[in-house]
């Protein structure tokens, strides 16, 4: 079990990362070369200013009709995202992934801490499960894919809260460590490929509205 | 519901499915994925969450019961979508619903990217479907016909060159017994703009060309109309999907311009016509900036007021409320200049909410209206929120500086029986200015 889990956390985990990279690279460049090559009269509008006047307003809660509209679903759509990405980096034993592979020190949350917001993050997967479930929109334009999303995106939470309360014994941390790992192999070929391309849509969108439509976007 | 469940009888959409095939309809996406879309359309299709974000933003589905079929990821969903999820191998049968939501459930508003964090913008993708049928030969009737007139005639309504000039004519002919030194200068070489106008005009609100000439005359502008065909300067195959001809039309209009070299367009009241020339035209002919500088009606009005060169007796009293045009106000950002010229002419404006870039559609707009008489109940109930809007402010008069808004913003007065009265700016100014004794 040691060395499965060794094996994970080592090579598998190289490969994820590697495959992610060269996957998202790709990915991002061949979307370039494409909006170069066939979107040329939206490409001429893009705008420093205008982008990040539209990733700006749209980062802020509440600020768009969007977010206004959907109050309960920007609340947890903010968690979510925040406990996501804090809990990647500053969980402890992410950090000693790091250090052991690159040397790099820097202070992490406590268990508990960490524990709360592993709980955080599974408690909005299960609304955007009863949300998409209940909301007759979301159920009428839900596919499979976006079932996988989620569940890609939960699988990992669920694993390493369940290691953190010993449940499972040894096989949970290395769930843990497997689920994390089709998470970042799935990021380019999934619906979690906005991670990739929101920013440029969002770009993209903003500089639309302010350049050619000299309005706001949010 | 689904688009399966409420299929609406029109006679070109059922011509054009009855010549399809499987492979045809199949070839010809591929063709158009190949060939016409890009990194936008890969990349909305890709990063859209279906979280369902923007349906409060659509009048149909606000207004047909929180219907999820009508909001506007339920139509992506109901075309783009499953089209990309087969690689174009649908039915006939599913090109007919298609183009229904694409032509006449969308009115390319753009109010959902108000509400959608990863910016998706529906009107294009509803566009490209449009598009889509339009290579295949399906599309409905009564726009079909306005494209085909632009074709044969580059007018919307079937004007034949004389008729149009008889047409200005005429209305010097009438307006020169109210003003007496009016004309209506025709091909007037370097005049300083050409007035153009929607081809609606001449055929059925002529009284719209009497009051421009009336307006220019007392303000003393030098100016022009051209006797030749670009004159119209609206775009029914922009919507159609029809965009060679949409390319054609948009350079005759400029190149008239160039050919009486006038310095600039000035472009009546009127919201699809200014979006074919800053956004859907000038694209296709590879334009960033115009040729020649074009300037709509609610800014070559809010000049000449500052100007000082409009003289009013006074002003109305009544409360007005002031409708934004989708294409100028959320695609041109005219919502100050248009409350500038609104304040001039009424002393108690009531604003409507939401109003500015998050108004609500008239429900005409994108060619909807122009799909006829089929598709109006749909259209109309499509829009009681809109309804509610014009109720709350209990204004009498309702400002619209656009003819397909009036054109579905009367339809939504009269079918809620709101009892509002419709206004062009260029009404208020002919009815409010100083005129000959």
């Amino acid at each position: 079990m040691n060395s499965l889990y060794n094996f994970a956390v080592g090579p598998l985990a190289w490969a994820a990362f590697i495959i992610l990279a060269v996957t998202a690279v790709w990915r991002l460049w061949s979307m370039y070369t494409l909006a170069k090559q066939k979107d040329a009269s939206s490409v001429a509008y893009m705008s420093w200013k205008f982008s990040l006047r539209s990733i700006a307003n749209w980062l802020i809660p509440y600020k768009s009709l969007g977010w206004k509209t959907n109050p309960v679903l920007t609340a947890v759509t903010f968690v979510f995202h925040i406990c996501f990405v804090v809990l990647v980096i500053f969980v402890t034993p992410h950090q000693i992934l790091l250090e052991n592979a690159f040397g790099i020190t820097y202070p992490t949350l406590p268990t508990a801490a960490a524990d709360a917001l592993t709980l955080i993050v599974i408690a909005c997967c299960c609304y955007f499960v009863y949300r998409r479930v209940t909301n007759k929109t979301v159920r009428f334009v839900t596919r499979t894919n976006d079932w996988v999303s989620l569940g890609l995106v939960a699988a990992p939470f669920v694993t390493a809260i369940l290691g953190s309360w010993g449940v499972g014994g040894e096989i949970m941390p290395l769930l843990h460590v497997l689920t994390a790992e089709a998470l970042i192999v799935a990021i380019p070929f999934t619906r979690l490929a906005h991670i990739l391309f929101a920013l440029f849509t969002r770009a993209y969108i903003g500089s639309e509205f302010g350049g050619v439509r000299h309005c706001k976007d949010w | 519901m689904s688009i399966q469940d409420r299929k609406i009888e029109d006679e070109g959409l059922a011509y054009g499915v009855s010549k399809l095939t499987t492979d045809k309809i199949q070839q010809t996406f591929q063709a158009l994925i190949d060939n016409e879309t890009g990194a936008k359309l890969k990349a909305f299709s890709e990063s859209c969450m279906r979280c369902g974000m923007c349906a409060e933003a659509c009048h149909f589905f606000v207004s047909h019961g929180d219907d999820p079929s009508y909001s506007p990821v339920g139509k992506v969903s109901q075309t783009m979508t499953k089209l990309l999820a087969n690689d174009g191998k649908v039915t006939p049968d599913d090109i007919y619903g298609m183009a229904q939501i694409a032509y006449t459930e969308c009115n390319l508003c753009r109010r959902c990217v108000h509400y959608c964090p990863i910016g998706i913008d529906v009107a294009y993708i509803m566009t490209t479907i449009r598009r889509f049928c339009h290579k295949l030969g399906v599309t409905p009737q009564y726009i079909q016909d306005t494209a085909h007139s632009h074709s044969a005639t580059m007018n919307q309504m079937w004007v034949k060159d004389d008729e149009w000039v008889d047409s200005l004519f005429w209305q010097e002919d009438e307006a020169r017994e109210e003003f007496p030194n009016l004309r209506i200068p025709m091909d007037k070489e370097g005049a300083d703009f050409y007035y153009s106008v929607i081809a609606p005009e001449p055929k059925f609100r002529t009284q719209l060309i009497y009051q421009a000439a009336a307006i220019m005359n007392e303000a003393g502008c030098d100016w022009t109309m051209p006797s030749m065909p670009g004159w119209d300067n609206s775009d029914m195959c922009m919507y159609s999907g029809d965009f060679e001809m949409m390319g054609r039309l948009k350079r005759q209009h400029f190149e008239l311009a160039q050919k009486l070299k006038v310095s600039r367009i000035v472009m009546g009241e009127c919201g699809h016509a200014f979006r074919s020339i800053y956004d859907n035209g000038n694209r296709w002919l590879g334009w960033k900036d115009y040729p020649v500088p074009v300037v709509h009606s609610i800014e070559f009005f809010a000049e000449l007021f500052e100007q000082g060169r409009i003289k009013l007796t006074g002003k109305i009293q009544e409360p007005v409320t002031i409708h934004d045009p989708c294409n100028i106000i959320r695609g041109y950002g005219l919502m100050d200049k248009l409350r500038y010229v609104a304040h001039q002419l009424c002393d108690n404006i009531v604003e409507m909410y939401p109003n500015r870039e998050h108004n609500y559609c008239c429900s005409a707009g994108g060619g909807v209206i122009n799909c006829g008489p089929p598709f109006k109940k749909v259209r109309v109930e499509g829009n009681l929120a809109k309804a509610n809007q014009l109720k709350a402010t209990g204004a009498k008069i309702c400002i619209a500086p656009c003819h397909n808004c009036h054109g579905g913003l009367e339809d939504v007065i009269h079918h809620y029986d709101l009892g509002i009265e419709l206004k062009f700016l260029g009404d208020l100014i002919y009815e409010l200015m100083e005129k000959p004794e």
